[in-house]
Order: C-alpha cells, then structure tokens, then sequence
C-alpha cells in the first residue's frame, strides 16, 4: 500500500473524527478526568513505540520502563540544573536525545538476543538504571524523585498557575497535537519498506537474512524507535504528573506497560493505544476502592490471558468476523 | 589478607541464597521453557512464612525452631508453586512467550498482594538464629557463624538437587523433558506429571532461599524483586537449564558483589551488569548453554 492509499482508507477518516473529539474534550470532562486522560494519552505515545517492537519485530522488552523514566528524568534534571533552559520546546528535543543515546545503549546489548533472554536482558538493564537512579541520589533525588515545575511553553510563561489549569489549557492542546503527529508517524513506520522488513524478521530470521536484510542492525533501529517513542512518552507524562521518581524505572511498570499493550490487543495497530488509556481508568479504579489493588490487576491480567489473549481489539475483530459469517450462513 | 578471606567468604555467602534462587529458576526454565516472573514471590513466600514462625514460636529453642521453619517455608513455596503450575501455568505450555511471561507477571502481582492480606505490611523480624549462633574469629575479623551455616545448607541442598537430576529416575526423565518436549512423550514420560514436579522443585528451592535470608534482613513487602533480578543475571551468565552454569554463575555474581561492595559500593550492580555483558557479547548463550 502506497502512502497516498494510506490516507485515504476509512481508518484515516475515523482518525480525523476521534482527533475533532479530542480537540473538544476540555469541554466535556471535569478537569481530574481529562488529567487522567492526558497520562493515558502519553501512555499510548508509549504504547506505539512498544507494539513496533513487540508486534511488528516480535521482540518482547520487559524494561521499557526504563526508556520512560529516561525521558522523564530528562525533563526532571532539565529543570532541576538548567533553569534557563526550561522551555518546552528545548526540554522535548532533549529528552528524545536521551532517549536516543539510552536506548542505542540497551538495544545494542539486547538485540543480540531474541525470544526470552531479550526480555531478561532489557529486565535487567532497567535494573541498572533504576538502581543508578536509586543510588546517584545526589544528581536524581534519589527514592524521593524530582519535582517537575511547569515549563515555558513556546515564550509563553505559566509561573504561578496552577498545573490543572495548565494541563487543560495549552499543555492538552500540545498533547494531542504531539500525540497525533506520532499516530500517523508511527503508521508511515509499519507501512513503510522498513517496517515490512521488521516483519519479515519477525516472521522468519533465516529468510529476512536470505534477501539481504541485516536482521540485527534493523532489529537496532526498532528498538531505537521504540525507546525514542517511549521517551518521549516519559517526558510528556512527567509534565501531567508533576513528578518522577525511580518507581517507573522499575521492572513491574514494565510489566503494566506489557499489560496495557495485550489488554488493547498487540494485533491491531489502535490496540495500544486503547489499552493505554484504559489501563490508566482500571488502575485508578482500582486503587480507589482497595489496598489490594496488585491483586486486582493481577487477576484481570490472568483472566485475559486465559480467555481473552487478543486483548479487546482482538476480541472485538474476532467477534465482527463471526457476525460477518453468521450473515453469510444466514442469507445462504 | 585476613580481610581477603572475609571477602571471599561473603561473596561465597552471597552465591549461596543466588545458587538457590537461579537453581529453581533455572529447572523451571530448562524443563518447561517458562521464565517465572513470579519466582521472587515465592521467595518472599518462604522468607515471611521462616519469619513468622520463628518469630512466634523460636523464643525458647531458635536454632530447632529454625530448621522446622526452614522446612516449613520449603513446603510452603512448593506448594504455592504446585498450585500456581496447575491452575494457571499448565495451559501456557503451547502458547507464545508474551503470554507465559505475562501470566507469571500476573501471578507476582497476585502473590504480593496474598502476602500483604496474610501477613500485614509489616516487618517481620527473626534474628535470633543469627546472634545465638555467634562468631568465628578470622585474625581480627569476626565471621558470623550464621553464614558458614547458610553456605553448608546450600551445598547440601545442591549435592540434593545434582543426585536428583543425574542418578535417580524421575532427574533422568526431566533431563529428557528439557532436550526434547516431543521424544520424550513419545517415549512415554509422563510431561505433564513431571511439569508439575519440576515447578514445585523450584518453588521449594526459592522458599528455601527466602527463608535463610530472614535472620540477617528483615521480611518486608517486596523482599523477592532484588533476587529474582539477580537470579536473572546468574541464569543469562550461567546459561539457561545447566545446574553447573547455576553454580559458576552464582559464584561470579557473589564474589564481584562482595568484593564490589568494599571498593565501590555504588556500582557494585552496574558493575555486575557489565561483566554480564562482556560475557554475554562474547559468548552469548551463557557460559554453558546448549
């Protein structure tokens, strides 16, 4: 499919129509809700850079947090050490820059394993990262975190305003816009020549090799991407959170970004980015009403993966497929 | 030198509780190609169960009390692991690796969690083993003979484990089960029995780790995340299934723990990593992977 095919299918229509929604959302949610909906949106920025590598090089990472909190803490020590320089427009491309030397450094270590020792290997570098992050407490804060301060924003000033009024102001705005940009980058990626090829990889190293593709290498660059995806996801998020601290660094938040990818449906494209957003209503939720709230997670994740292991996306093309046939054997 | 010594000996100290923790991670993975996320709550399972008992019970006779707890805590693990392989782990085998890794990911958030409702979210303390045990003298070093205790537990339990493996019947059939699923059915082994047995070993062994970890560190939520991390690093180095990869793995890892902890306390992880890596680049299926 050509990229002109590409903008014309009935996907990018009903893309445009959630995009207007979303413009008009301020209006619509009470501010806690759009907050909630601001950090799901980030999620999903991340939830994109994780399916590259998971559905489309079927490469598992189970240390993404780290990627996150990479972009997160960029934004944090930005603030902390470069006061002058706390401009959104400076902050963004600084954390992708992080981004992009982190995870050159863990995907050029992991890549050279697939299957299950990739996923340790990212597990465990994460586990660097957040112990560094632990133990340099003198650069990072240590277990405390960093205390993110709104930023300008393109010469604008917001000192003195209270972060809900920011985020449901201009920061949602640049949210989405940024959110949207990354949407449509990300399906230009799987539909280019390159993203075929990472799903040749995928399919069958052996042949990919066989045709020239140099597995490794391009195995890299996805993982790159992704981790450039996921940071900026980090960055963004820090700002709607107002803080970061090592916890996203640790391994369990890159179990939950696992969690929100399968819960949308890792087959679908939209999958993540659904699964995100509902990830972040489900744990709220459940927080809410228990302490048990890992036990809550923990069996919905079971469930789903007993009887749901397309995730809702999944679930919802499989059943559209039955109703189709149902109609066909009907008519006949 | 004398401090060489102390050296060594609590990087052997170390290797011990990694040995045990990575041996069953290990067999789990080996024998049913899962990697058990959930492997450092059955650790926390064994050490708040140790904890508990002697904390209840160990007021008169701790050393006695202790080794029931030890037994105790093994029992435990290995049955969480019997319930969870049943319940949850069984249908896993055919399906893809995101969802194994996933399931055993649900189960350590489950688990966490049926702590925290057992036992609270306090501290549990069981110190008494330790002090009564006292010290050895080492020139003008004292060795706390606790760990000497530790080191000998291990190694008993690992001449178990290796006597299991490669002399008795069931070891032979779990070997079998990990170089090839479908001969071995073919050959009539009982794989999913076997399956079972395997993850129990391993849960035990994890519950027994947790529980000999409780007389120097308290039991607190969360106690198996560092663990299970470091059980990884020692199965990537050792290589996946191999008993003696465990043990070379684990021995690497605590000595350059201890020693990295006297010279540069705050790298001593990063440090670990990087040796990890350096093997890892150059023989990437572990020291003595298949």
């Amino acid at each position: 499919m050509g990229l002109k095919d590409t903008f014309l299918i009935p996907r990018f229509l009903i893309y445009v129509g959630i995009f207007i929604f979303l413009l008009f959302m301020p209006k619509l949610l009470p501010t806690y809700q759009l907050m909630l909906m601001e950090s799901g949106i980030t999620f999903a920025i991340m939830g994109l850079g994780f399916n590259l590598l998971l559905r489309y090089t079927g490469l598992l990472s189970f240390g993404h947090g780290a990627l996150f909190a990479t972009g997160a803490y960029a934004v944090g020590m930005m603030g902390e050490y470069f006061p002058d320089l706390y401009r959104i427009e400076i902050v963004i491309p600084i954390s992708l820059a992080a981004s992009l030397i982190v995870s050159a450094i863990f995907g050029f270590i992991c890549v050279r394993h697939t299957r299950i020792f990739f996923s340790i290997l990212a597990l465990a570098l994460s586990m660097v990262l957040f112990a560094l992050l632990v133990k340099l407490y003198n650069i990072t804060g240590g277990s405390d975190g960093i205390h993110i301060d709104l930023p300008m924003m393109f010469g604008k000033s917001f000192e003195g305003m209270k972060r809900f009024e920011f985020l449901s102001g201009a920061y949602y705005y640049f949210l989405i816009g940024i959110f949207a940009a990354c949407t449509i980058i990300m399906l230009v990626i799987v539909s280019s020549p390159f993203g075929k090829a990472l799903q040749s990889i995928r399919d069958n190293e052996e042949r990919a090799e066989m045709i020239g593709i140099r597995v490794r290498r391009y195995r890299w660059y996805a993982f790159v991407l992704s981790g450039l995806y996921t940071g900026l996801g980090g960055a963004l998020w820090s700002f709607v959170n107002g803080h970061v601290s090592p916890e996203i660094a640790e391994w369990v938040f890159s179990g939950e970004i696992v969690y929100m990818t399968l819960l949308g449906g890792f087959m679908v494209f939209e999958g993540p980015i659904i699964g995100a957003i509902l990830f972040t209503y489900l744990k709220l939720y459940a927080v809410s009403i228990t302490q048990y709230w890992m036990f809550i997670i923990g069996a919905t994740l079971i469930v789903l993966v007993l009887l749901l292991p397309e995730g809702i996306t999944g679930g919802f093309v499989k059943l559209f497929a039955k109703l189709k046939r149902g109609e066909a054997t009907g008519a006949v | 030198m004398e401090n060489w010594i102390i050296y060594i000996l609590n990087g052997l100290y170390f290797a011990s509780f990694l040995f045990l923790t990575s041996l069953g991670l290990s067999i789990i993975l080996g024998v049913m190609g899962i990697l058990n996320l959930a492997h450092g709550s059955l650790f926390a399972i064994g050490a708040f169960m140790a904890a508990w008992i002697v904390g209840a019970f160990g007021a008169k006779a701790p050393i006695t009390i202790f080794v029931i707890a030890l037994l105790a805590a093994l029992g435990v693990s290995g049955l969480m692991g019997l319930l969870l392989e049943t319940s949850i782990i069984r249908p896993m085998y055919q399906r893809a690796l995101e969802y194994q890794l996933l399931i055993t990911f649900g189960a350590l958030l489950l688990i966490e969690d049926l702590i925290k409702m057992t036992w609270g979210g306090t501290a549990y303390y069981a110190s008494k083993p330790f002090d009564i045990m006292g010290n050895l003298v080492i020139g003008n070093n004292q060795y706390p003979l606790y760990f000497l205790f530790v080191i000998l537990i291990t190694i008993m339990a690992g001449i178990g484990v290796w006597f299991i493996m490669s002399k008795t019947r069931i070891g032979i059939m779990l070997r079998a089960i990990s170089m090839d699923r479908e001969m071995a059915r073919a050959m009539g082994i009982r794989i999913r029995k076997l399956n079972t047995l395997a993850f129990g070993m391993g849960a035990a062994l994890a519950g027994l780790a947790g529980a000999l970890i409780v007389p120097t560190t308290p039991a607190l939520l969360g106690i198996g995340m560092e663990p299970l991390i470091m059980a990884f690093i020692v199965v990537v180095l050792g290589g996946l299934g191999s008993l003696k990869g465990a043990l070379v793995g684990a021995l690497i890892v605590g000595e350059t723990r201890s020693i990295g902890i006297v010279f540069f306390p705050e790298i001593e992880l990063p440090l670990l990593f990087l040796i990890a890596v350096i093997i890892l680049v150059s023989k990437p299926q572990g020291l003595f992977g298949r």
